[in-house]
């Protein structure tokens, strides 16, 4: 009896869900038109975890655009909803269908961690709603994945290697070993390292990998000591990268083989590295002290705000609001125009703190990717490693 | 149509040959020794870390998943009570060892007063839910009392040296130091436990608790005084392995895991086992990580499934 009576129970809230869910979703396109209804942004960032920094700098960056903007974005105000995603990919299916079904957001906005942005995309790409991905660089995303109405603020895993690579390989540097995690992250950021560094004449004699989060590096540390490469090159971030450099100091090879990196491995983690990342040098799309008007207004705005100094993850989140309100501004309000949308954020530059970008087909920014090196526990430039540089969106028929 | 087959035997073969040489030639004697240190080193941090959890797991029977929680805990204690114990005790990297070590068997007599002390007749499910509970509160106070950045923690002056180690590499006497502290450790508790009164009592609260308190050993304090110290020496680990490791959210989760599988091939309440079981990872992650990189990420668990199918109850079955 007990087990009919909850069968019911499921049933009729199950019914009365659907009923709710269908005369809101009625309700909201018919809202949708008028320019005065609310516009549903769905944070969906890890708030819990490894990665909870992260997600909370980059909703800072968002907010603090949409401050500047009045609180409106296109005309609309704006309502919140957040899920944390627990940067688990297991459920990450689940929590964007909870914010498209139950809570009807015009605006996906998510996530850091790639395999949780990628189960995402693919239920953007199915129900076709609109997603800007702040962080998370997996080539996939704006690769084979790509689509009309999928976004991204922030980089692809290709970009720093690729950069890293051509540098590396003009310094006349011969023999490398490449070392990170065993992930979409770590392999995609090698793989485009080795695309421009063999191109320009180098050789990747070894690549060592670990399984992720693994942090036991000794072991592959004496391997590259016995193979003696001329430099060693790394994708690591978090507490991975604050061990690794430090372990890589206490090894004593950062004397004898210098060490070079996706900037990851020095954002976010100076403090904690100390001394033993001095000198560091590695490659990202933004750096601390870039000295551009843009990119002081912006610094200032959110220590202001935020009482914190921000990251590239804040200026990632920055820039999907940026992108949403140009695409807004386009179609005035309505989403529904996708390809007027994609059209108007395709044409337009963003005006980034890390400097102006536009959108590739693929939806993925061009943009400079800077050479820095640790100075003084900041990541100064030192240059532009690789000018407007295009992930090469391979896969993506767009 | 015997050509493409024979032609890829011969490539196989010619692939097998050149692994083989090139394995040989990365690893002379000086690495193949350096190597062994490392296995060591780790298997001994290993069980530096696991062995708070064969007392808990092991000898009280408690499936503890919040004991990665301790370790983070220590970590975190190694950062934060730093600058505190320098404020008013003087400092030191030794002080606050011993005062994050106070801390904890405090915390551990009044959390098994407060949650533990119920469980020992429970079901095992009843165990991982609320110990799996106790993870997701640790987090969360971690997060509200000291944030979701990245920390490091400086190994105190005397012990920040290096040797050097062959011409490029030198070793950090730091991890020396650790793999001092766990062999005091293991020596510690194999004593107590094979030498000592107490360490009787407890083998035989494991074994049969009824009667031992029928004997009028007040079983319920013996418990709470071995759960402070399985605390206390996660905690421990936690604070001598911070100036390596680093300190992060979610450090625990990963050693929670190796601690686990530590114990179980160890065989449940073995320390000896524990300590052979720990040795014995650290030398097949070690190895496997530079000879077998493919497969690194699983050869801890397949040695585990080797292990209990030889033995079903572990190296050492307690006694």
């Amino acid at each position: 009896m007990k087990a009919i009576e909850a069968l019911h129970r499921t049933a009729r809230t199950t019914l009365r869900a659907t009923l709710l869910a269908a005369s809101a979703a009625l309700l909201t396109t018919a809202a949708a038109a008028e320019s005065g209804a609310k516009l549903k942004v769905g944070l969906m960032l890890p708030y819990t975890g490894t990665y909870a920094a992260l997600g909370n700098a980059i909703e800072n960056g968002f907010k603090l655009y949409l401050q500047e903007q009045g609180g409106k974005i296109g005309d609309r105000e704006v309502e919140f909803f957040k899920v944390d995603d627990e940067s688990d990919p297991s459920k990450a299916t689940d929590n964007v269908n909870k914010l498209i079904k139950r809570d009807n957001v015009d605006v996906l906005i998510g996530s850091v961690h790639s395999g949780v942005a990628m189960a995402m995309a693919k239920v953007a790409k199915d129900t076709g709603t609109l997603m800007i991905v702040p962080n998370a660089g997996a080539d996939a995303v704006t690769g084979p994945m790509c689509a009309v109405n999928i976004y991204r603020s922030s980089f692809s895993n290709w970009q720093p290697g690729y950069a890293m690579g051509e540098v590396m390989a003009k310094k006349g540097i011969k023999k490398v070993v490449t070392i990170t995690w065993k992930y979409a992250a770590g392999d995609e950021t090698v793989r485009g390292f080795k695309e421009s560094f063999e191109k320009g004449g180098g050789t990747v004699v070894k690549e060592l990998n670990l399984p992720f989060p693994n942090v036991e590096f000794q072991a592959l540390l004496t391997d590259i000591a016995a193979t003696k490469p001329d430099a060693v090159f790394t994708f690591f971030a978090g507490g991975g990268a604050v061990k690794f450099v430090k372990d890589y100091a206490a090894a004593g090879l950062k004397k004898t083989i210098p060490l070079y990196g996706s900037g990851f491995l020095t954002d976010g983690t100076l403090d904690a590295q100390g001394a033993d990342a001095d000198g560091l040098m590695t490659a990202l799309h933004y750096a601390d002290s870039l000295d551009t008007p843009k990119d002081k207004a912006f610094r200032l705005s959110y220590a202001k705000t935020y009482k914190l100094q921000p990251d590239v993850y804040a200026v990632q989140g920055y820039d999907a609001a940026q992108i949403l309100a140009v695409g807004m501004k386009a179609v005035h309000g309505d989403l529904s125009k996708k390809a007027e949308f994609a059209a108007a954020v395709e044409r337009d530059k963003i005006d980034s703190p890390r400097g102006p970008f536009t959108m590739s087909k693929a939806h993925n920014p061009v943009q400079d990717i800077y050479l820095r090196q640790v100075i003084g526990k900041e990541n100064k430039l030192i240059g532009v490693a690789s000018k407007a540089l295009a992930d090469p969106a391979r896969g993506c028929k767009n | 149509m015997v050509l493409p087959a024979r032609r890829w035997q011969t490539r196989r073969a010619a692939a097998r040959t050149e692994r083989a040489g090139r394995t040989l030639h990365a690893m002379d004697i000086a690495t193949f020794a350096i190597q062994c240190l490392n296995a060591l080193q780790y298997g001994l941090l290993l069980f530096l870390v696991a062995s708070g959890l064969t007392l808990i797991f092991g000898i009280m029977g408690v499936i503890n998943l919040a004991h990665g929680s301790f370790y983070m805990l220590g970590a975190y204690m190694a950062f934060a009570l730093a600058p505190l114990v320098a404020g008013t005790l003087g400092g030191g990297f030794f002080t606050t060892l011993l005062v994050g070590v106070v801390l904890a068997v405090i915390l551990g007599y009044v959390l098994e007063w407060a949650f533990f002390s119920f469980l020992y007749t429970r079901e095992h499910l009843q165990q991982v839910l609320m110990t799996y509970g106790l993870i997701l509160v640790f987090e969360e106070l971690r997060s509200l009392l000291v944030g979701d950045d990245v920390h490091g923690v400086s190994a105190p002056a005397i012990l920040s040296g290096t040797l050097p180690l062959g011409d490029v590499m030198t070793y950090p006497v730091y991890r020396l130091f650790m793999s001092g502290v766990c062999l005091l450790l293991a020596l510690g508790m194999y004593l107590v436990f094979t030498r000592t009164r107490l360490g009787m009592m407890i083998r035989a609260g494991s074994s049969n608790r009824e009667m031992v308190q029928s004997l009028g050993i007040d079983i319920k304090f013996l418990y709470r005084v071995v759960f402070a110290a399985g605390m206390a020496i996660a905690v421990l680990a936690g604070m001598v392995a911070a100036p390596v490791s680093s300190v992060y959210p979610g450090m625990g989760d990963t050693v929670l895991i190796l601690c686990f599988v530590v114990v179980v091939i160890g065989g449940i309440g073995s320390i000896r086992g524990a300590l052979l079981a720990a040795l014995l990872i650290g030398f097949v992650d070690t190895f496997g990580k530079v000879l077998l990189p493919q497969a690194a990420g699983v050869l801890v668990y397949v040695l585990m499934a080797l292990i209990l199918l030889w033995r079903p109850d572990g190296l050492f079955k307690a006694g």
